[in-house]
């Protein structure tokens, strides 16, 4: 008992401040390869304490579920948080929802974040709801198979019993299957975490935008909570991929030096994942909306490749 | 174990009902009267009904009883066991809330319409549901069938001064005697391998039947079955009857009457056949697949409300199938327990759909009754007048969406985990349909968060787009109640799930002799667990205290920032051209357009604009905007069938001249054919 409470007080204390640490990696790195300077890798941290500290405009026409929504984004994210193995393979709440909880918990987050767009009553908040929903029910089959492949590999889909199953066979990612998901899930990755070339973090253009468009409204402390909410989803997916696919650095112990180096190993794997996601963000365009799904496609196919290369060999 | 206390109540119900009928019935001239008799009566009934449900599951031994009629095949008996039982612990759930919210929606009718003929109808069709549900004969199921269907075709006709309610009821009773047909025709072939109509004797008989045979009446009761639950592509009738009924009944149509069919799949494919080919599980798993997956598509393309629901009815029926394939396939593949997870999944997502189906349809009956519209483009800001309608609404949208910690999710939980067990248990190269099949559950369920993001959002949030949604006012207070109690029903069936597990064990070990509630719960009675192969666990409860918790401190923060630093409501971002209005919001046409495009192989799109301009093309005066989809099934498959029929009927014409001694002629040699036939044997 009181072991869990501990785990999840470090866990939740990591998730909290590692996730605005790696948005700020990203976009340092991202500026770098573009021969710029960029803001500093503590820059999310600089917005969120200083969005916290401003005066709030909710819209006339908004009720209360424009309030609820920051609040479901943030609780979604960080619960989703604790069911997964950071460190060691021990995540504190891996009993209480495995990886399909996972998966649905962060639908929830969404279903609100996308009333919330549609509370206002502007247009930009409809259009980056409706777009939002759809682009993530496309992806959501693609997710799922690729996590299927992990999950039937496992017998399980309890994440801390897969990263176990994972911890005994370091180098299964070179097998077909384990590649093969890995580039699925990397997709639906980008997808989810609206990055090039499906979304644009860094604009604000009608055309184009998808997730900003929905939090158009939001100011001060709620846009705080989504954008707090929105990172950790992002470091969320980032750890089930590294953890699920490159176990190295997980223990399956629960003592002060395997949570130190499974940390050490852990931030050495999250910013390779990171570079790999910056070098896409800059050697690609983002796509038009309509050819979103085509890549989402190859996603599923890819997904659907693993599967059945798990059942070839 | 004693049985009385179960049958007393169960004909006490029965009682209950047919008083109903005749009593609404009687007294058609005092409009209030009737009204409180036929809601009375129903809730009694409905209460009786459901302790008689409690108590046969709980005790677990069937209760019989059998009077003979004097016809050879035909006896009036019926069986109270643990799966017709389950059904009626459904329907009573369900019957408690509409009867209720029928106290306040009926008043409405008063002086308008007959609650006499409405009560009567309403009691009939409760009252064959229990005899569906409870039959254990051949015969007596059929007759309570065809009461049930003509039942409900009093319902979804009972506008009938509107085209539209004629129409829809036309076409759903010719579909339901497409399916009686069906079912005639297998229950005859059963009847002929026992020489009986018993239900009881149709598990010898159906060991001896050829391969033949079996898959013959798989494919018939199949058909059967399948068109009353509305799986694609006998579903034509579903999406317009349903909507046109009135909309308390509607919530029954789509919550109970179209899951006889999956009762009756139940019944006979896992109780009266013993066995099935091992062909028929993977049938009814993509027949689930399908109609989840288009019916879901087609959900997301309406914008009248009521249809929007009526198609989603669809999708969850399929939801049910992938759970119910999973589990024919399990028990051939001989391995029990993995069948009885497998059935569980089926029989709570049918339980679930039940109870937030219900829900969102007296919802919309509540937006109906105050906006007189089933137009969402014409809705819009209701969450202000009808606050209470609208946090049930969103209650029942996030359980359907299959969000957690709601009841939707566990059912669709427990389905995934049957999938995926289904990979690992069964040879062969078919295990692949299982993780595909769940990937297709993925899709529906996204789909559906999406087409539930619309309809609630369209209709209760932002501004209202018509002058109706402007002066809503909010349901009167008998109707929030019934829409409450099924709203508390989502939430605990979710919560709660670990303590309601155990109602399944009697139908498992009846139809499977399982007993696996046990094994799902581990975790301190908390967490819900798949069982065996897969170690995967959930816990509903935590998650919703976890959420809580979690929020607590980000609350907090908030309550921070807005003390010191202000909080203040102000107009929405307009782009600096004044006056934003209702005009400039997102509709639920614009929202489902993505998916429009995406989708366009299957919907065919079609739109037209017209435009009015005045002096410059930039500036159009007037707009006129028209999109539609093409209806594949009813166009492709339907209309052919129809051109088909007629085409048939009128070449027969020619042999029905209106000439009395042709018909006698006809007779003459009928009746000589066949006792030619009888003398031959």
């Amino acid at each position: 008992m009181i072991e869990v409470l501990i785990n999840s007080t470090l866990q939740l204390v990591l998730l909290l401040l590692v996730a605005p640490l790696v948005s700020g990696t990203i976009k340092t790195l991202k500026a770098r390869l573009q021969m710029r300077r960029g803001p500093g890798v503590l820059q999310p941290y600089r917005d969120i304490l200083k969005l916290l500290r401003k005066g709030m405009v909710i819209p006339e026409t908004a009720s209360w579920i424009f309030s609820a929504a920051p609040y479901m984004v943030f609780g979604t994210a960080t619960l989703v948080g604790l069911m997964i193995p950071m460190t060691t393979t021990h995540a504190p709440f891996s009993l209480f929802g495995g990886v399909l909880a996972v998966v649905y918990l962060l639908a929830l987050g969404r279903f609100f974040l996308a009333l919330g767009g549609l509370d206002s009553g502007s247009s930009f908040g409809g259009l980056g709801s409706s777009r939002e929903m759809t682009i993530s029910a496309i992806a959501e089959p693609a997710m799922m198979l690729a996590i299927f492949t992990v999950a039937l590999g496992a017998n399980s889909t309890n994440l801390s019993e897969m990263a176990k199953v994972a911890v005994g066979q370091s180098w299964r990612f070179l097998a077909p299957s384990q590649m093969l998901a890995f580039a699925a899930l990397f997709i639906v990755l980008i997808a989810e975490t609206g990055r090039i070339p499906v979304d644009n973090p860094a604009t604000h253009l009608e055309l184009t935008m998808i997730h900003e468009a929905m939090i158009l409204e939001y100011s001060g402390p709620y846009l705080a909570l989504i954008e707090w909410g929105a990172s950790i989803k992002q470091l969320v997916l980032m750890t089930l991929l590294v953890n699920t696919f490159f176990p190295f650095g997980l223990s399956s112990e629960w003592t002060l030096q395997t949570i130190g180096v499974g940390l050490a190993f852990y931030l050495a794997k999250l910013l390779m994942l990171a570079c790999m996601i910056v070098l896409i963000e800059t050697t690609n365009a983002k796509l038009r909306l309509f050819r979103v799904p085509e890549l989402l496609m190859v996603a599923f196919i890819l997904g659907a490749l693993a599967l059945i290369s798990t059942f070839l060999f | 174990m004693n049985t009385f206390p179960v049958g007393a109540a169960f004909a006490l119900s029965l009682g209950a009902y047919t008083a109903g009928a005749f009593a609404s019935l009687a007294s058609w001239r005092k409009p209030a009267v009737a009204r409180h008799i036929c809601c009375g009566a129903a809730l009694a009934g409905s209460a009786l009904g459901g302790l008689a449900a409690l108590l046969g599951i709980l005790q677990g031994t069937p209760f019989h009883w059998s009077v003979p009629s004097g016809i050879p095949l035909f006896a009036y008996s019926f069986s109270y066991d643990a799966l017709g039982g389950f059904f009626n612990l459904i329907l009573a759930i369900l019957t408690i809330a509409v009867s209720i919210y029928s106290l306040g929606y009926l008043k409405a009718f008063e002086g308008r319409r007959s609650i006499g003929i409405f009560g009567f109808l309403f009691h009939l069709l409760l009252l064959s549901l229990t005899i569906v549900f409870t039959a254990a004969n051949a015969f007596l199921f059929l007759i309570g069938w065809e009461v049930m269907a003509l039942a409900s075709y009093g319902l979804v006709a009972f506008y009938h001064e509107q085209k539209e309610s004629r129409q829809a009821g036309l076409l759903y009773i010719i579909m339901a005697h497409a399916d009686v047909g069906c079912l005639l025709l297998g229950f005859a072939l059963l009847i002929q391998g026992s020489g009986s109509a018993e239900f009881a004797s149709f598990h010898t008989a159906a060991a001896h039947l050829s391969s033949t045979h079996q898959s013959a009446a798989f494919v018939l009761f199949f058909l059967g079955f399948g068109i009353k639950a509305g799986v694609i592509p006998f579903h034509i009738w579903l999406p317009a009857a349903h909507p046109v009924a009135p909309s308390n009944m509607s919530a029954l149509l789509s919550g109970i009457v179209i899951k006889t069919g999956i009762y009756g799949m139940t019944r006979i494919f896992l109780d009266s056949l013993g066995g099935v080919p091992s062909w028929a599980g993977l049938a009814v798993l993509i027949v689930g697949v399908v109609s989840a997956v288009l019916g879901v598509l087609y959900a997301l393309m309406e914008h009248d409300l009521k249809r929007l629901l009526a198609y989603h009815s669809i999708e969850n029926i399929g939801i049910i199938l992938m759970g119910l394939g999973a589990a024919l396939i399990f028990r051939v593949a001989g391995h029990p327990t993995l069948a009885a997870v497998a059935l569980i999944a089926a029989m709570f997502h049918t339980l679930n759909h039940a109870i937030f189906k219900c829900l969102l349809f007296l919802g919309a009956g509540s937006v109906l009754h105050s906006t007189g519209t089933r137009n969402m483009e014409e809705m819009g800001g209701l969450i202000r007048p009808m606050p209470v309608t609208a946090f049930c609404f969103l209650i029942g949208a996030v359980a359907i969406s299959g969000l957690p910690p709601l009841n939707g999710f566990v059912s669709e939980w427990l389905t995934y985990q049957a999938l995926l067990t289904g990979f690992g248990a069964i040879a062969g190269l078919t295990r692949i349909l299982f993780p595909l099949a769940g990937s297709m559950l993925a899709l529906t369920g996204a789909l559906a968060a999406a087409c539930f993001v619309k309809a609630f959002a369209i209709t209760f949030l932002a501004l209202p787009r018509g002058a109706e949604s402007r002066n809503a006012h909010e349901a009167p207070r008998t109707m929030l109640i019934g829409m409450g109690w099924l709203t508390l029903a989502c939430a605990a069936l979710g919560l709660g799930v670990t303590w309601f597990l155990p109602v399944f064990d009697a139908m498992t070990e009846q139809l499977l002799g399982e007993r696996v509630a046990a094994h799902l719960v581990t975790g301190h009675g908390l967490v819900l667990s798949a069982g065996m192969r897969t170690s995967g666990t959930v816990s509903p409860f935590v998650i919703a205290v976890g959420l809580l918790v979690l929020m607590l401190p980000a609350a907090l923060l908030v309550a921070i920032g807005v003390r010191r630093f202000g909080r203040k409501r102000g107009p929405v971002w307009d782009c600096g051209l004044p006056g934003l209005s209702e005009e400039n919001e997102y509709t639920a046409t614009a929202f489902s357009k993505a998916l429009r495009m995406i989708f366009s192989v299957l919907y065919k799109p079609r739109r037209e604009i017209q435009a009015v301009f005045d002096v410059s093309p930039y500036f159009p005066k007037e707009i006129r905007f028209e999109s539609e989809i093409e209806p594949t099934f009813e166009k492709r498959l339907y209309a052919p069938l129809q051109e088909f029929l007629f085409r048939v009927s009128s070449r027969m014409r020619t042999i029905q001249a209106g000439s009395i001694h042709a018909y006698l002629a006809y007779i003459f040699v009928t009746l000589v054919l066949l006792l030619l036939f009888g003398v031959r044997k």
